[in-house]
């Protein structure tokens, strides 16, 4: 496709689809006004690096997280309430190991596979953080990916099988039931408590032309990870023949039964894939905060929906720049909103595509 | 509920045949829910006041519950709309009600008006929001709207918990949400009807003996009380059910299923679907404003956290046990999430708890699970009954995922309640009496149509 | 073909058509051709999907009181040319007129108030709604639907009463059909024919000036066929207007006075049963079929 291709494509998606045009110019006019801020003062440019960095690393969580939403989306037909526990179910699981192995001999198992719950072991006494304890972390990493796909693997034989090829509104529903069955056995064994489970280790600053930065080695390691874990995805999805399976499915699950593509190893392996992201993604999101909670899943749902619906169902790049994007909107929009609106505009933004262009920005691609 | 045959139905008939069968089955299990509480406390020696108190609340929720669940069913049940933003909607409601009947001088300051036009602001309030959302929205498929309405009710809730609008001046008065601390409610609806009913000569004669003969039994006169408050709101919930009967049994009511069933059918008959969805989703949202302030606003005080997207999925949940699109199906869900989900493992918790004398419960699970492999079960079983809550809700994700299997139609869905405000068997003709609709009527074919 | 007859009690029921006004010419106009006042008239309607252009420029003239039938080769443009008459999709280009007044682009339940109503090709019967909701649901403009006509006490008396008065024309209009039996079933557990009865029944009881259906007779066993047939002659016969989609070139020959041909979404050919079969092009069209 070659230049004059593209920009006439261009110019007929611009006729085509009005809303395009109002938001290019809209995301014009809010660049232009940011770095007017910038240059009157009101907003330094660390200020404007460290909103861009974390939005870069939420998004990118937001969007490891996304794909195997957005694959499940498309290939299994309904929205997964229950995502977001199972991000949150990996996290527990791969922490767990990281105390154990951190804090073998020096506390009580129990305390250990807890992850604090009961109040008598705490972070600082492991020192558990990618510095001081990267065995730890990486057999943690390894093990919230496991765990998460095993979870999800035993989860579809024993609700989503039984339920299959019935509409998207049932499966949605068992979801929910999934979700809160998930959510508060973790409760249950967990309990409440939000408690700090790693040790932020000092960031390395310095300063570019004047500008001082500054970046964390735990949100370091979250992008490192984030970014080998979505250049495997790519490899997989382009040249593996799981992969075009995948892509094929997700695009017409009837075409794939017909040309003979086993769609119940597709599937399989979309939850091992999907649910195997989740899982690292909530490792990698609790590594990076340094406290885990039972919820902290459920409350990324709405956003990584926001991303996967941004992105286009079953766009897997899609799914990645959704969350970018979501993840920045939600720490930019400091700029001209009061913090705690900030959320509401992510929100308020994914209201917007999903009234005016519900296919998402990605429509058209083929999947991956 | 296909009753006698001819056009004799009248005014009354949908009232009447619902108590006929559907009163019998609502009632029977409210019954059977009090006898199962009451015999499990009494036979584990509970007090009474504990007995009593326990069996106000599955009243009081089976009652809010079942109300806002015929909401809801309005909304989906009958017009296909799948509304998980009901709690934003229910905040809309009694903060604006709170807001409104708020004393100008109280820590949260509001206009001070009384309790009934705060009630109507808060029902009107909710419609215009329910509005709001839906005038862009209704055209989305399912899942989609799903989406957008639990956002919509998201945004409610942290416009509600934002420091920006904890206080406010709008043309010269002093408004304000309260922010993360809530605002509190001048004039609680369990007060005011509490009042009316036992306050006034005849209503204090009836209860002074049924005060005296329960406090006599051990129970706490604010019990009383509050089971005067929880047998108004059974009340309201019988003024819910007739009126979304109303609705149900009507060709508005028809048109609601046809656009639930094929939207499209229902346009090329003539009928302006978007018009119809937005009046049922508005009228909803009203309903919901108002069951807001009737639980929520009788608890003396609100803040967001009362509205998280969960207590939108608990009604859900009691929707789907009693059967989308069954008004009775919404009541006897009510009746079942709250007395039998909800209430239900708490109470069974506390009496064997405090007949069992398990000691104190282990601060974690490992606590329990420990001696459990030295032999002693009881730690563990402490920790459980300590811990009943997330059980409860464990319970209540099993229950979904078993009703999606087994029968997605919920108890009541696969009833017929027919869209019509007339019996629809076959009219009497002059001369001919005809039996049922099944039989093909004599004497009738004389004259045109299909003569072959 | 029998008159207008009546059954059941006289009121504006939808049996008797308008009248012997339009019963006259009707029989006045028994060709093709265009015509002075046409019930329904389509100008270059243009419609494209994408890449792919479904409808370019169609045009034509439907007359009253005739049947009409529209055939074309597989992906001719025949339900895009039906969805964009009845407001279900949005032309491009071109107009469509009913009864002189411009309906380009209106709702689709704007166009069915003004009397143009079209069924489906794959029978949508409500199912969860039974026959008799089914067909209590087609009358336009019903005072009840209305939502506080239903509910207010006083008011409500008066829908009972419209009810009672629409629930007789029911009955009839389903013993007509033959269907009264089915009455109080689930629609959804009808046969594959009785469905096809149900949706004209149903299309009948919003009281049309022109029906446009949808392939009625897809999937259809021969007696049935015959049943529906009749009644179709019988309500032309009344005055109804039909424009039929078909696939079934045989019936449409046998049975319609006029025939339009759209060939890729262009008009082919336009005529009576004779002209077409003699027209070459339609038969190239069909790549030698049996025309």
């Amino acid at each position: 496709m070659g230049i004059a291709d593209s920009a006439s494509r261009g110019r007929e998606l611009l006729r085509d689809q009005p809303i395009v045009l109002v938001a290019t110019v809209v995301v014009a006019a809010l660049v232009l006004d940011l770095v007017r801020r910038v240059l009157a003062g009101d907003v330094t440019t660390s200020n404007v690096v460290v909103l861009v960095w974390r939005g870069v690393v939420n998004g990118l969580v937001i969007g490891l997280a996304g794909i195997g939403l957005s694959m499940t989306y498309s290939i299994l037909n309904f929205a997964n309430f229950a995502h977001g526990d199972y991000i949150t179910s990996g996290a527990f699981a791969g922490w767990a190991t990281t105390w154990v192995i951190a804090g073998l001999g020096a506390a009580d198992l129990g305390s250990l596979l807890l992850v604090g719950a009961g109040g008598n072991v705490f972070s600082s006494d492991l020192g558990t953080s990618i510095v001081t304890t990267p065995g730890a972390i990486l057999a943690g990493l390894l093990i919230s990916g496991v765990g998460a796909v095993v979870l999800a693997l035993v989860i579809d034989r024993l609700v989503y099988r039984p339920l299959r090829g019935e509409d998207g509104i049932t499966l949605l529903i068992a979801s929910i039931g999934v979700a809160f069955a998930l959510r508060y056995l973790l409760v249950f064994v967990f309990t409440t408590g939000v408690r700090s489970v790693a040790v932020t280790p000092p960031s390395f600053r310095f300063s570019i032309l004047g500008v001082g930065m500054g970046f964390g080695y735990h949100e370091v390691t979250l992008l490192v990870c984030a970014l080998a874990l979505m250049a495997a995805v790519h490899l997989l999805l382009q040249r593996t023949k799981l992969g075009k399976a995948m892509r094929a499915m997700s695009d017409n699950e009837d075409l794939a039964r017909i040309t003979g593509i086993p769609t119940e190893r597709v599937i399989r392996w979309t939850w091992i894939l999907g649910a195997g992201l989740a899982g690292v993604a909530g490792y990698l999101l609790i590594l990076e905060s340094g406290t885990i909670a039972y919820n902290r899943g459920w409350i990324l749902l709405l956003f990584i929906f926001a991303a996967v619906i941004m992105g286009g169902i079953g766009s897997v790049y899609g799914a990645i720049l959704g969350g970018l994007i979501i993840g920045l909107t939600d720490t930019l929009s400091q700029v001209w909103l009061p913090s705690e609106f900030t959320q509401a505009a992510a929100f308020a933004l994914m209201i917007l595509i999903l009234l005016y262009r519900p296919e998402g920005l990605f429509a058209g691609r083929t999947t991956a | 509920m296909s009753g006698a045959s001819g056009s004799d139905a009248s005014a009354g008939t949908t009232i009447r045949e619902a108590l006929d069968n559907d009163a019998v089955l609502v009632l029977g299990l409210l019954l059977a829910i009090y006898v199962g509480f009451y015999l499990l406390g009494a036979t584990l020696g509970f007090q009474s006041n504990g007995i009593a108190n326990s069996l106000r609340r599955v009243t009081f929720l089976t009652a809010v519950y079942a109300m806002v669940v015929l909401a809801l069913n309005l909304q989906w049940g009958y017009t296909g709309l799948f509304n998980i933003g009901v709690a934003g909607f229910m905040a809309v409601g009694v903060y604006t009600m709170a807001m409104a009947t708020a004393a100008p001088d109280a820590r949260v300051p509001g206009l001070g008006l009384p309790l009934w036009v705060g009630v109507v602001l808060g029902m009107l309030a909710a419609a215009l929001v329910g509005l709001i959302a839906a005038l862009p929205a209704l055209r989305l498929r399912a899942d989609y709207l799903a989406i957008t309405t639990i956002a919509f009710s998201e945004i409610i809730r942290f416009t509600y918990l934002s420091s920006t609008f904890q206080s406010f001046t709008v043309a010269g008065t002093q408004l304000g949400t309260g922010g993360g601390s809530g605002i509190g409610i001048a004039h609680t609806p369990d007060d005011v009807v509490i009042a009316l009913l036992i306050e006034n000569p005849i209503g204090a004669v009836l209860y002074a003996p049924i005060e005296n003969l329960l406090t006599g039994w051990g129970i706490v006169p604010n019990v009383v009380r509050g089971w005067v408050y929880a047998v108004a709101l059974l009340v309201g919930v019988l003024a819910f059910y007739w009126l979304l009967s109303r609705i149900a049994h009507s060709p508005f009511g028809r048109v609601l299923k046809a656009i639930r069933e094929d939207e499209d059918v229902a346009q090329a008959l003539g009928k302006d679907t978007r018009a119809f969805k937005i009046k049922a989703f508005m009228v909803g949202c009203a309903l919901m404003g108002l069951v807001g302030i009737l639980w929520q606003g009788s608890l003396g005080f609100v803040n967001p956290n009362s509205f998280l997207p969960q207590v939108t999925f608990f009604i859900w949940i009691a929707l789907i046990i009693g059967g989308a699109g069954s008004n009775t199906g919404s009541v006897l869900g009510g009746a079942l999430f709250a007395g039998l989900l909800f209430e239900g493992p708490r109470y069974v918790a506390n009496v064997v708890d405090q007949s069992f004398q398990l000691g104190s419960a282990p601060s974690t699970i490992a606590g329990g699970v420990g001696p459990l492999f030295a032999g002693d079960p009881i730690p563990l079983v402490a920790y459980t009954l300590a811990n009943i809550a997330p059980l409860r809700l464990v319970l209540v994700g099993v229950v979904l995922i078993v009703l999606m299997h087994r029968r997605p139609e919920g108890l009541l869905g696969h009833r017929k309640e027919t869209a019509a405000s007339i019996d629809l068997g076959r009219p009497t003709r002059d001369g001919s009496a005809s039996a049922g609709a099944d039989s093909i009527p004599v004497g009738d074919r004389d004259t045109g149509g299909e003569g072959r | 073909m029998s008159d207008a007859t009546e059954s059941g009690p006289t009121e504006a029921s939808s049996d008797v058509r308008g009248a012997a006004a339009d019963a006259g010419t009707a029989e006045a106009r028994t060709g093709a051709a265009a015509v002075d006042d046409p019930i329904l008239r389509v100008e270059g309607l243009h419609k494209s999907f994408g890449g792919i252009t479904a409808v370019d420029g169609a045009s034509f003239a439907i007359d009253r009181g005739v049947l009409t039938g529209l055939i074309g080769p597989n992906g001719a443009g025949k339900s895009t040319t039906f969805n964009l008459i009845t407001g279900f999709h949005q032309p491009d280009d071109g107009s469509v007129y009913l009864d002189g007044d411009d309906i380009t682009g209106h709702r689709p339940h704007e166009i069915a108030n003004r009397g143009l109503v079209r069924t489906f090709q794959i029978a949508r019967e409500l199912s969860e709604m039974s026959v008799l909701e089914n067909m209590m649901l087609a009358p336009q403009r019903q005072a009840g639907e209305a939502l506080w006509r239903s509910v207010t006490p006083g008011v409500r008396g008066d829908v009972r009463a419209d009810e009672a008065e629409l629930l007789d024309r029911v009955w009839e209009m389903l013993e007509s059909f033959d269907i009264d039996h089915l009455a109080e079933e689930h629609a959804g557990n009808l046969s594959g024919g009785q469905r096809k009865l149900l949706e004209l029944a149903r299309a009948l009881m919003t009281d049309p000036d022109i029906l446009l259906l949808d392939e009625p007779f897809a999937g259809v066993n021969p007696s049935l066929e015959d049943r529906l047939l009749d009644h179709v002659h019988d309500l032309r016969a009344q005055g109804y207007t039909f424009l039929l989609v078909e696939h079934d070139i045989d019936l449409i020959m046998n049975n319609c006075e006029r025939v339009i041909v759209l060939h890729q979404g262009k008009i082919l050919a336009d005529g009576t049963p004779a002209d077409i079969r003699a027209d070459e092009r339609v038969i190239d069209a069909y790549l030698g079929g049996d025309v």
